[in-house]
């Protein structure tokens, strides 16, 4: 199937939402509407002439200069149908992308990854934290206008360690449970 | 399944009840696991939330490694990124650069010769096999089963050697180049791969009478860190995790690349789904890989084309260089400005050793990668890490960890 | 007592016979020669293996190239068991502190190998997540080139490690 093939499919499953076929040289790639994303998604998966019931990958393109700048990138396998499909969604730097997380699980870790890499928010993501880089990193750096060497101290001491008035609340506050119960 | 003597996970999470337990106030307890754990295989870190004996929840905390080879790569020249993405899953490294080489053709619109793609499909298959070794030494030395570790590193020295062969390197061999390979293969190569894959199969007989039978092993693995067919699929685990609980997908029969199509092999499947299942499929996949290979190195000639012909990507030989202007000029241009390639992306999966492997690769049109990204199956594995092993006994989370052969450097790049 | 000829050659080891007693083999040394000889002779590695270089140190302890020739092979699970840490692999500015904690967990004398590249000066991995050398978080004693360092070159450099501890003073 090729992507006018998939759009055809699509486009009375999900009325409204206008797709659009992308060039691409190895199979189908379609461009979604963010905020048609997950409905795509549901029919993608649920429909019998598609299928798509694994969700491999989830990544991001920095396109720098370029408006809206990111392209969220999501691959798909059909199994039962022998198909890939490559989803296209475009984000602007403050543009939001709904998670796919309630139709593929498999979604949750990649998108943090997205995020962590590109700070691209994903709306209704149930925990958009940093994947990869420490917790209080600034800056994603998959970006274009990110640097690719930092010249920086390494830290050797860690960065979550609790201070001592925090210690002793800590305390106070379990001694306090204790006696409660 | 024969838990014999044995209580069941359940029995151990049961509400103590009765007249002297009802006293006792129990609460969890967490432990850190990691990142410097001798089972994790490298660094990563598991907060676990214990109800005695019993996993209650498991947070792992990924990123210990992360290399930013993505970003590196996008510094690179196309050829000069080959090294790198062998160094993101360094066990099956030849895979990687194998998947990133069958994308950046795919921009480029070359098409291998029949004999490079023989020769990529033994050099793939027996990384596979490499792989599984240390998988194996790995999984059993951490389950107990110590001296197996020296069994798999034993016959893992063998195919270090044939990389040694064909690249003089033991590790990262970057034989596998983007228009072919590096160079010709080397005399030796059919007699070295021969004599491996006849004494091959016997080791893995011997591997498995040390396990397969085994008592110890057995209640270890059987029924512990139990996935189903239609959960695996909803995490992405495509690879030998699924093909453990039923699902047949591999990517060799699916989407055959390197002409997988005309070769004759099975795709090995269970149904259990747990840890003993994933340890028979990779097994099994070591005597598939076996036959594979076999049939590949009968069509290899041992002289002829170890690249495609294409004069804007592969250096013309060194004795045109020596004689001809042009000749000569090509080459300072491949080695000096690189090759261009044309703006589009492409994503090529190949079937890794831990699942389906892939490079997206963005092209701007330029001698350098837009964008490289590297599916990471390990990723997905150690994200579906809670789903198998909570409610589990904590003694089971290393089996299970080991089971689903993550790779640290595949999962955090 | 038994000391290997190295040890016999280098610590003026001299063998008395007790007047009394013919049979009563002695010898005489210094402490400290007898300290670095058991501190070199026996030196009990962490597990702590980071990257592609950690497969290496497995085939180094594997059957091969068999580190027990050389007195290395116990890998403890434990920092607080073990004198030598080898830090094998990219060390990421995320593993940093975890690094350094488990360095500072080793009990003395402790020495440190830095394998590979990435380890020594970060390697190809010149960018914003790895730290360029391990020297910058904890102090190496000797770095082992290669990416990654041949079995055979890891074990060079615990012999180097040896020799310096030999030299050491107790």
């Amino acid at each position: 199937m090729d992507s006018h093939a998939i759009i055809t499919a699509l486009t009375p499953l999900v009325p409204g939402a206008a797709y659009e076929a992308g060039a691409s040289i190895d199979f189908a790639t379609i461009y979604v509407p963010a905020d048609r994303l997950v409905d795509t998604c549901l029919a993608l998966r649920d429909a019998p002439s598609l299928r798509f019931n694994v969700l491999v990958e989830v990544t991001a393109a920095d396109y720098f200069p370029r408006d809206p700048r990111f392209e969220i990138v999501y691959h798909l396998v059909s199994i039962p149908n022998r198909l890939r499909l490559r989803l296209k969604v475009r984000a602007g730097e403050k543009g939001a992308v709904p998670t796919v997380q309630g139709v593929w699980p498999s979604a949750g870790w990649l998108e943090r990854e997205v995020w962590d890499m590109f700070g691209v928010v994903f709306d209704g993501h149930p925990d958009l934290r940093r994947l990869l880089m420490p917790e209080d990193w600034e800056g994603h750096p998959q970006r274009k206008d990110y640097p690719v060497q930092i010249r920086k101290p390494a830290q050797t001491y860690e960065p979550l360690e609790i201070s001592e008035e925090e210690f002793k609340a800590n305390i106070e506050r379990d001694r306090a449970r204790r006696t409660a119960r | 399944m024969g838990f014999g003597l044995w209580p069941q996970p359940e029995a151990y999470s049961r509400k103590p009840t009765g007249f002297i337990m009802a006293e006792l106030r129990t609460e969890t307890m967490t432990v850190n696991m990691g990142p410097q754990h001798p089972s994790t295989h490298g660094v990563l870190r598991l907060v676990l939330e214990l109800d005695g004996e019993v996993v209650r929840s498991i947070r792992p905390t990924i990123g210990y490694l992360h290399t930013g080879i993505e970003k590196t790569a996008e510094q690179k020249k196309w050829q000069q990124v080959v090294p790198l993405v062998e160094r993101m899953d360094y066990l099956g490294a030849q895979s990687n650069s194998l998947a990133y080489a069958l994308s950046v053709e795919k921009l480029l619109g070359l098409e291998m010769p029949q004999r490079v793609k023989d020769i990529r499909v033994v050099i793939a298959e027996l990384q596979r096999i490499a792989s599984h070794l240390v998988w194996l030494g790995t999984h059993a030395l951490e389950i107990g089963a110590v001296s197996l570790l020296f069994y798999a590193f034993r016959e893992r020295e063998l195919l270090m050697n044939i990389n040694e062969l064909i690249a003089g390197f033991r590790f990262f061999p970057s034989y596998i180049r983007i228009g072919g390979l590096r160079e010709d293969l080397p005399r030796g190569f059919h007699e070295a791969v021969n004599a491996f894959l006849d004494r091959f199969p016997g080791k893995v007989d011997e591997f498995e009478g040390l396990l397969s039978r085994n008592d110890i092993f057995l209640r270890r693995t059987q029924g512990v860190g139990v996935i189903a067919a239609d959960g695996a699929l909803a995490w992405g685990l495509v690879g030998p995790i699924a093909r453990a609980c039923g699902v047949d997908y591999d990517v060799r029969r699916y989407f055959p690349y390197c002409g997988y199509e005309t070769y004759n092999f099975e795709v090995p499947t269970e149904q259990e789904g747990d840890v003993y299942a994933r340890y028979c499929v990779r097994i099994r996949e070591m005597r598939e890989s076996v036959k594979i290979c076999r049939q590949a190195i009968t069509r290899i000639t041992p002289a002829g084309a170890w690249a495609c012909d294409d004069p804007r990507v592969v250096p013309p030989p060194k004795d045109k260089v020596y004689t001809e202007m042009e000749a000569l000029i090509q080459h300072f241009l491949i080695y000096s400005q690189g090759f261009t390639v044309p703006a589009g992306d492409a994503y090529v999966p190949v079937e890794g050793p831990r699942g389906e492997h892939g490079v997206y690769v963005v092209s701007d049109g330029t001698n350098r990668p837009w964008r490289i990204k590297m599916r990471a199956p390990s990723l997905l594995a150690i994200q579906a890490l809670p789903t198998l092993v909570e409610g589990g006994l904590i003694a089971d989370v290393v089996a299970v960890m080991g089971s689903t052969d993550v790779v640290m450097g595949d999962c955090d790049r | 007592m038994a000391l290997d000829a190295h040890t016999s050659a280098s610590a003026s080891v001299a063998s008395l016979r007790d007047a009394t007693d013919p049979e009563l083999p002695l010898i005489t040394t210094t402490v400290e020669k007898i300290v670095q000889w058991a501190r070199r002779s026996a030196i009990w590695p962490a597990q702590f293996g980071l990257a592609c270089c950690a497969i290496e140190m497995m085939a180094m302890v594997a059957s091969r190239y068999d580190i027990a020739r050389f007195g290395a092979e116990v890998f403890r699970g434990s920092p607080r068991q073990s004198d030598l840490m080898i830090v094998a692999g990219r060390l990421s500015r995320k593993m940093a502190p975890a690094m350094r904690r488990v360095y500072d967990q080793m009990p003395e004398p402790k020495w440190v190998i830095s394998m590979g590249a990435c380890a020594s000066i970060g390697g190809v991995f010149d960018n914003y997540a790895i730290v360029q050398g391990v020297d910058q978080v904890v102090p190496v004693d000797v770095y082992v080139p290669g990416c990654p360092p041949r079995p055979e070159s890891l074990i060079y450099g615990i012999v180097q490690l040896q020799q310096k501890i030999a030299r050491s003073r107790a």
